[in-house]
């Protein structure tokens, strides 16, 4: 049986860890509350380019621009968003194993596909792997302005626009709820369902100077702005997966203090009546 | 008078929604004024400042990488960002700027010339409009 010692010890390094854990929980909540703030302060614009979008895309059905077009597929592309830090329950491994899987089960040789990625944890994963990767962001904020992935966004739509890749996928968590976070499957380019959940009638436009122009410039930043929604999306998963991991751990770290408490009682007993039973003794001894 | 509502926004959220008299903008062929009751339109904005007129003042925005959509009693501006001259950091607009016209004069290969033009483009789009209301 363990000394008394023995078990203090590990009572008092166990509700430690439960003080880090339960600390990390909160700053994960309100983490996550900040990141749902900017996904839902996004919704706007993003409503808004996609309905400009589809009015111009149905509108005519003569509008010709590569980005819409599928072309014959060479190699793909896969864009797949992790944290930069663990303790985040499944949330990495989820997302990984999915994008492993499918590329595994679609492509024959490492020529046929290239990866973009963010996050250290992905990043390791596919360097490990000696799977080719071609982008890589590490160190993102928490809250992640437009700014900050711009350039990635704008560098992962030229890809598509020179060419190098012919069809390009997102990988990340979708925020369902605070608990539940599933991994989604996007595809990105070529833009093809532009017209799903747009029944509404829109308004027909004056385009100046002309259709063809408004494309020009208005695709890339459509794709551009949902990578960035994916990213929040993911962001705000993130944030919710490491909450609900911490708050598993404080839980189990309860448990565990509950158990051992319920030990070192024990063992203080069983202590102090052999004590007793040993004064007993020596006293009846004497007589 | 009649006003129109002007909505700006971004991908970062909302900047303004506000009635005003008149918007004049800087499209890719020229400047545009829009007028309530203006036909419906769409337009790719250049790099610049959006100039709205309400009653007795003039609110300016430095948009970059906008268009504007016209509705006859609504214009929204979507811009990946834009700015109303209070939230503008000077300071690091005029970095940006040196930084930019270092980068373009350096004449060496592995530059984007496109960037960094843009890159300059904006900081002094963000320097000009900061100004403006003073």
């Amino acid at each position: 049986m363990a000394s008394l010692r023995d078990i203090k010890g590990r009572i008092t390094s166990t509700k430690k860890t439960k003080q880090i854990t339960s600390a990390m929980e909160m700053v994960s909540a309100s983490k996550m509350n900040k990141a749902e703030q900017n996904a839902r302060s996004f919704v706007p614009y993003m409503e808004k380019i996609q309905e400009v979008v589809a009015s111009i895309a149905t509108g005519n059905l003569d509008v010709d621009h590569p980005m819409l077009k599928s072309r014959e597929v060479k190699k793909t592309g896969y864009f797949v968003f992790t944290s930069d830090r663990g303790l985040a329950g499944a949330y990495n491994s989820n997302i990984l194993r999915t994008v492993y899987n499918t590329i595994n089960k679609r492509h024959k040789s490492s020529d046929e596909y290239t990866i973009i990625v963010i996050g250290k944890v992905g990043r390791e994963f596919f360097k490990n792997r000696n799977m080719p990767v071609s982008k890589e962001i590490v160190g993102l904020n928490d809250q992640p302005d437009f700014a900050d992935i711009k350039d990635l966004a704008n560098e992962t739509v030229n890809l598509y626009a020179n060419e190098e890749i012919d069809e390009l996928y997102m990988y990340y968590n979708h925020y369902e709820s605070a608990i539940s976070q599933v991994v989604t499957e996007k595809k990105l380019l070529p833009l093809t369902d532009l017209n799903e959940g747009n029944s509404k009638a829109t308004s027909s436009y004056e385009y100046e100077p002309n259709q063809e122009e408004i494309l020009q410039v208005l695709l890339p930043q459509y794709a551009e702005s949902l990578i960035y929604g994916a990213i929040l999306d993911g962001k705000a998963s993130e944030h919710a997966a490491r909450m609900t991991a911490m708050k598993n751990a404080t839980d189990n770290a309860n448990d565990i203090i509950d158990d051992l408490s319920l030990k070192y009682n024990r063992a203080r007993q069983a202590a102090i009546t052999q004590e007793i039973s040993e004064i007993v003794g020596g006293a009846a001894a004497l007589e | 008078m009649k006003t129109l509502t002007v909505s700006v926004v971004t991908p970062d959220g909302p900047v303004l929604e506000n009635a005003y008299e008149m918007v004049s903008a800087k499209a890719e062929n020229g400047e545009l004024g829009i007028l309530p009751g203006h036909i419906p339109l769409v337009a790719p904005l250049t790099i610049s400042a959006v100039r709205l007129k309400g009653e007795g003042n003039t609110d300016h925005i430095a948009v970059s990488g906008g268009f504007l959509e016209v509705r006859p009693d609504k214009v929204t501006i979507l811009a990946q960002s834009a700015e109303m001259p209070d939230e503008i950091d000077v300071e690091r607009a005029r970095k940006a700027k040196e930084r930019a016209e270092r980068r373009l004069q350096s004449q060496k290969d592995d530059v984007d010339f496109k960037r960094a033009e843009s890159a300059l483009r904006r900081a002094i789009n963000r320097i000009n409009v900061a100004g403006a209301n003073k």
